[in-house]
Parts: C-alpha cells; sequence; structure tokens
C-alpha cells in the first residue's frame, strides 16, 4: 500500500508537466485548428529563460545587491519568465503562423516542426551544448509520511500546477478574452466575421499557452535540474498525446488526460519490467483512443465545443 | 555589392590556381598524416566530446613543435580532422564513412561511447582503416575486427571488479541495477555486473534490475521498486547528465544505501550537475587525477593550465590513444601516400604493439586489440574530486 501511495505522489508531480503542456496545444488547436509542433520546443525555450532570471536573480542576492529569500526568487523567476516566454509565442505565432494563417494545415503544421528545430539549434548555438544546472532556489525538505517520501518541491509542483490549470479555466469562462476565444473555438470561420480581431486573441492564445510552458520549464528545473537544448522534443510528443486524447477544445480534458499520461507511466513501470513502460503505456493509450476517438471531452467536429 | 564581387572573383580563381600550383610541391616534400577525430562535440555528452578535442589538440601541439611527425627519418606535417558524431550512432557512422572516403584519413580515433563505437567500427573495419577508440569499454566494439583497437579496459573486466568491490567493501549480498536500455555501453555492463555479482551471492542476488531509455528524466517509478526490493547497493552505469537525476531522486525517495557507477562517471561535469548528493560516492573508472605521479601529472597540469580544469577520464584515453597511434605510424615505417597501403601498414604496425606505457596505466595489447590494464575505484571527495581510492588488477 506505502509502495501504491509512493507511486501515486511520483506520478501525480510527472503527470502535472504533461498536462500544464498539453494545455498550450490544446488552446491553440481548439482556437485557430492547428498543431503548434514547436510548443515542446517553447517549454525548452521557457526552462532556459527561467534558468537565465534564476541565475541572475542568485547572483544578484547573494553579492547583497536585493538579498531575497529562495521563495521570493522562485516567485519572481516564475512571472519574468513567463512574461518573456509569452513574447516567444507571440513571435512564433507572428512569423511562423500567421503568414501561413489560409495556407493548408500541413503547411502550418511543418511550420511548427521548423520553428522548433530552429530553437533548438538556436540554444545551442548561443550557450553551447553544454548541460547547464538549474539552481535549487529552495532547499529540498523530505517528509516521511508513513513510509511515503514526499519532497517539498513535489508538493509545490503539483499546487503551483493545479493554481495555473484553475486559473486558466476562470480566465476562459469569466472575462472577455475568454468568451473571445470561446467563441472562436466554436466557429472559426463565422466568428471573426462578428468582429472579434482575430489577431489579437491568436497571439493572446499563443502568449498565454508559452507562459504556461515556461511555468512547467521552471518547475521542470527544479525536479529534474539538468536541462539541455532537445529536452522539449520527446516530452512535447507526449503532451501532444495527451492534448488530443483530452479531446479538442476541452481544458479539463487536456489537464486529466495530461495526469493520466503520467500515471500511466509510473504505474505500468510498476507493475511491468520498466524496459516495457512506453510500449504498455502507448498501447493503452491508443486502445483508449479507439474507443473514444475524439478524446474525453471531444466531440465530433462541428458539435458544440467546450474550452 | 556586385562590383566588389567582380574584384573578388580573379582574386579567388588567382588563389585557387596558387593554391593548385603550390600543393602538388607541399606533397612532393612529405606526405600529410590525416588523422580523424570522432567525438561527441554536441548531444548528450559534449563534455565527452570536449575533452577528446582538448586532449588531441594538445597532442597536436606537441608534435607541431617537433616540426612534424618524424617516420622513417622523414618529418610527416599532421592534419586532424575532427568531426561530431552528435552522440549518436548513425552519426557516427556517417562520420567515419565521411572521413575515410573523403577526408582520406589514415586513422580514425574514437568514437568514444560504445554506443558509437560499436556501429562505427563496422564502418572502419569494413573500408580496411585502423580505427581506436579510447574510451569504448563494450567487447563488440574490436570483436572479429581486426582493424578496430581500443585504449581502455573492457566491461567483462569492470562489471567484475565493481562486483567484488561492493562485497569486500560493504560486504553486500543484495544489489540493484538501474540503466539505459537504449545505449549499448550501460545496457552491456549492467548485464556483466550482474551475471559477476550473481557468481558472487547466487542466483536471485540482483533483488532489482530496471531500465529506462535515454532522455529520461524521471526515475521515480524504478527508483521506487528498487527500494522496495530491498536492494542494499545501487550500481547505476549511466553518463554524467543522468547520474544527477538518478542520484538526487534517490535521496529524495529516501534511499540512504551507497549507488556505485563505472567509468562513464568519470567526466569533470558529474560532480558540477550533481552537488553534494554526489559526494561520498564511489565508481570504477580509468585513473584518478587527485594524488597522481610522473607523467600522468604532467598531462594534468599542462591541461588544467591550458582549458582551465582537471582533465576527465576521456581526455587521458585520448591522449593514450594518440600516443598508440603514433607508436604505430613511426613503426610502419614510411608513409608512402598511398591511402590504402598507408592504413594497412599502420594497422599491422598498430597490432604488433605488445606493450604501450601511457598516463592511464600499463596496458599490454591481446591479440583482439584489447588493452589489459587495471581499473581503478575513485571516491568523489566532499569537495567534489576524484580521489584515487583503490588499484584493481586483472
Amino acid at each position: 500500500m506505502v509502495f501504491f501511495f509512493q507511486n501515486l505522489v511520483n506520478a501525480l508531480q510527472w503527470g502535472s508537466f504533461y498536462a500544464m503542456i498539453a494545455l498550450g496545444y490544446s488552446m491553440v488547436y481548439s482556437i485557430l485548428m492547428l498543431f503548434n509542433f514547436a510548443h515542446g520546443d517553447i517549454f525548452m525555450v521557457g526552462a532556459y529563460i527561467g534558468f537565465g532570471v534564476a541565475t541572475a536573480l542568485v547572483t544578484l542576492s547573494a553579492s547583497g545587491f536585493l538579498a531575497l529569500p529562495g521563495w521570493m526568487i522562485l516567485v519572481l523567476t516564475i512571472l519574468l519568465s513567463m512574461f518573456l516566454t509569452s513574447f516567444v509565442g507571440m513571435i512564433v505565432e507572428r512569423v511562423g503562423y500567421r503568414p501561413l494563417r489560409d495556407a493548408p494545415r500541413a503547411s502550418a503544421a511543418i511550420t511548427g516542426l521548423m520553428i522548433g528545430i530552429m530553437l533548438e539549434t538556436g540554444n545551442l548555438i548561443l550557450l553551447g551544448a553544454r548541460r547547464v544546472s538549474f539552481p535549487p532556489l529552495i532547499e529540498s525538505v523530505t517528509y516521511n509520511v508513513g513510509g511515503v517520501f514526499v519532497t517539498n518541491k513535489k508538493i509545490m509542483i503539483v499546487l503551483i500546477s493545479l493554481g495555473f490549470m484553475l486559473a486558466l479555466h476562470l480566465f476562459v469562462q469569466k472575462t472577455r478574452y475568454g468568451m473571445a476565444m470561446r467563441a472562436m473555438a466554436f466557429d472559426y470561420v463565422v466568428v471573426p466575421l462578428l468582429g472579434i480581431p482575430i489577431n489579437t486573441i491568436a497571439r493572446l492564445t499563443f502568449a498565454i499557452g508559452s507562459a504556461l510552458a515556461a511555468v512547467a520549464g521552471i518547475l521542470f528545473g527544479l525536479a529534474y535540474p539538468v536541462l539541455d537544448p532537445y529536452m522539449g522534443i520527446v516530452f512535447g510528443w507526449k503532451a501532444f498525446v495527451a492534448a488530443i486524447l483530452g479531446g479538442r477544445g476541452s481544458i479539463m480534458g487536456a489537464t486529466l488526460a495530461g495526469f493520466l499520461m503520467g500515471f500511466i507511466e509510473i504505474f505500468v513501470a510498476m507493475v511491468f519490467p520498466s524496459t516495457l513502460r512506453d510500449l504498455i503505456a502507448y498501447s493503452i493509450i491508443l486502445l483508449i483512443l479507439v474507443f473514444r476517438p475524439h478524446g474525453f471531452f471531444g466531440e465530433p467536429y462541428s458539435a458544440r465545443l467546450r474550452l | 555589392m556586385r562590383k566588389g564581387l567582380v574584384f573578388v572573383a580573379p582574386l579567388l580563381i588567382a588563389l585557387g590556381i596558387i593554391g593548385l600550383m603550390a600543393s602538388p610541391c607541399a606533397l612532393a616534400k612529405a606526405e600529410v598524416i590525416k588523422i580523424g577525430i570522432n567525438a561527441p562535440m554536441t548531444g548528450d555528452i559534449p563534455k565527452v566530446g570536449e575533452g577528446s578535442k582538448y586532449a588531441a589538440r594538445m597532442w597536436l601541439n606537441d608534435i607541431e613543435a617537433n616540426g612534424g611527425l618524424e617516420v622513417g627519418g622523414v618529418k610527416h606535417p599532421v592534419e586532424l580532422v575532427i568531426e561530431d558524431n552528435e552522440s549518436k550512432a548513425e552519426s557516427a557512422v556517417k562520420v567515419n564513412t565521411k572521413m575515410i572516403t573523403e577526408d582520406e584519413v589514415l586513422v580514425i580515433v574514437g568514437p568514444q561511447s560504445s554506443k558509437q563505437a560499436v556501429p562505427a567500427g563496422g564502418v572502419a573495419n569494413n573500408y580496411e582503416t585502423p580505427m581506436i577508440s579510447p574510451w569504448s569499454t563494450n567487447p563488440d566494439t574490436t570483436k572479429d575486427r581486426p582493424f578496430v583497437f581500443r585504449g581502455c579496459f573492457l566491461d567483462p573486466f569492470q562489471g567484475p571488479v565493481v562486483a567484488n568491490f561492493i562485497t569486500n567493501e560493504f560486504g553486500y549480498t543484495k544489489a540493484a541495477v538501474l540503466y539505459d536500455v537504449a545505449s549499448d555501453y550501460p545496457k552491456g555492463l549492467a548485464e556483466f555486473f550482474k551475471q559477476a555479482w550473481e557468481k558472487l551471492h547466487g542466483k536471485g542476488s540482483v533483488v532489482a534490475y530496471e531500465s529506462f531509455t535515454t532522455k529520461d528524466a524521471d526515475f521515480s517509478s524504478q527508483l521506487s521498486k528498487i527500494i522496495r526490493s530491498g536492494a542494499e547497493v545501487l550500481f547505476t552505469p549511466q553518463y554524467y547528465n543522468e547520474v544527477a537525476l538518478i542520484v538526487q531522486q534517490a535521496k529524495e525517495l529516501g534511499w540512504q544505501n551507497p549507488i556505485v557507477g563505472s567509468d562513464s562517471w568519470g567526466s569533470a561535469e558529474t560532480v558540477e550537475l550533481c552537488g553534494e548528493a554526489c559526494y561520498g560516492l564511489f565508481f570504477s573508472t580509468h585513473y584518478a587525477a587527485a594524488g597522481a605521479t610522473g607523467k600522468t601529472k604532467a598531462f594534468i597540469e599542462r591541461y588544467k593550465e591550458k582549458y582551465g580544469y582537471v582533465p576527465d577520464d576521456v581526455a587521458a584515453l585520448t591522449w593514450d590513444s594518440l600516443g598508440i597511434v603514433e607508436t604505430a605510424i613511426q613503426k610502419c615505417g614510411k608513409i608512402t601516400g598511398k591511402v590504402e597501403k598507408d592504413r594497412n601498414c599502420i594497422r599491422d604496425a598498430m597490432a604488433k604493439v605488445e606493450q604501450y606505457d601511457g598516463i592511464t596505466g600499463q596496458m599490454t595489447f591481446t591479440e583482439e586489440g584489447d588493452p589489459i590494464k587495471c581499473a581503478v575505484i575513485v571516491k568523489i571527495s566532499d569537495q567534489g574530486e576524484y580521489e584515487f581510492y583503490k588499484s584493481v588488477c586483472p
């Protein structure tokens, strides 16, 4: 039983990364009907921007110029990196997607792949191939709860990501911009004719998705403090699977599917030999898709869509 | 812009003609000896590539200071062709093919990891070009390949070394293994360790044998399983980037017993990424920088002065491998400029090197092209230095 709960805790942390990145995919997909394959690399860029901001703040703090406690640095790092990374997202949208908005979908899809490669190699040129080690920021404390080992970082990661997901949900449901997004997800062609500025909404969607990816990147850096320029590729693919599994246009779906993927991966490795982990895990997901081809909360195209 | 081109173009042509005229003159003097370095400059383990490159450059400086490599009384200029294999098997194969067919190198030094060295060795052997891998410990690299050599000990030796060390040092009987199933080196070494451990402690004494795949960052479910299995020690033959993650996550999950590693831990970057979590841990390797003497010490000091950090085992082994190549070329006696003939001559000479006294120790070569040499157990000190702990000889 202890073993089960230990894995549950592990899975919660792992799943929250998938969920946060899946949200970015899902939003762009439901509003603009395109797959932003560069999103995994925006996650990587977010982690590196977080690394840069955190390192700068730590140095600043150590020099005595601005003595900040670790949690304060973390909060500032998250906010600043969200801000900076959202610009990366907006630039990607402006340069890569807007000119191709009326082009065939396949062109937009390869744009994402190409931008992803550009971000990876750009980082490689900028910082070199060396791995960087994310500064710890807060001291890791391990709690032993009846044999289950939980660190303060794990709790924090899960809480912060749940908090951002809730914030996103409220934004989409309660604000005018959120309403515009929902309307665009409902009908991509007619709604812009009714006076909703498609460019603003597209930019906003990318900004929010990228900001969330930055949060995921920083939390990832805290949990797994070794960053490399290619860290976003496989992670991006898996989060993309989660986004589709959640169903088009569903924040709830993407979140749930992200956590579910984390759970499946961890628990498959718990029960079966770990060599077979991905094989079994993704067979299960394939099976789910066979029975629910539109994902958990998705509905066949042209039916009403939720965001 | 266009005007500039009008001026530049004839200039370039003129330069080309001069170059064409000049090069046969140079050839007539002494053939250039081209040596290929196939190393991971980018990808998963760029520090390994950096060490290889720096050691090779240092070696080249020595040769150039001498006015070239003296073979049979003629001083030949040496040229290094350094190519990046991105730490990928397919790129290493491509790099070898390019260096052999386009650059026409006489010898290849590298690739470093077995993941690249095993397939790339096949290419070198098929094209009959001598290759020496400084760091690849997997037996398949040189097996049935007369043109392929190596500068380090083998995993069938390293596995038992680690198993014996743990048994003698801690007296444990139950061990766990965590390794990357998608990479030749960890996979091979994990198997050799398991065999050796079960030989010592009986079947079933490896209580957890867990794996993951390259690029994984979360090992929590494997580590939870290992902790539950009641293992007393964890052996993880991984590269430096994964070592940091595995050790830190194990501690966070409540693991308090020793974690032991292999020569892939020896990079200068391991401690930098892993930090204090790695202090006090042991691993087996090729040489220990702290407390080195003689020419090993001289090498370390020169390297440190030049590049600012203590060289890791890859740099030392690359240095030794180039030394072996140098000896072989000199033994060959004559560089004719006919690439195929020279390659065969160097291979034969390399196969005849019986003993070599390198900075990573005495080596005696077997018929397979593998050296027999001692392994070193290193302890990561509380200052994060690699301290010599014990020497284990075959």
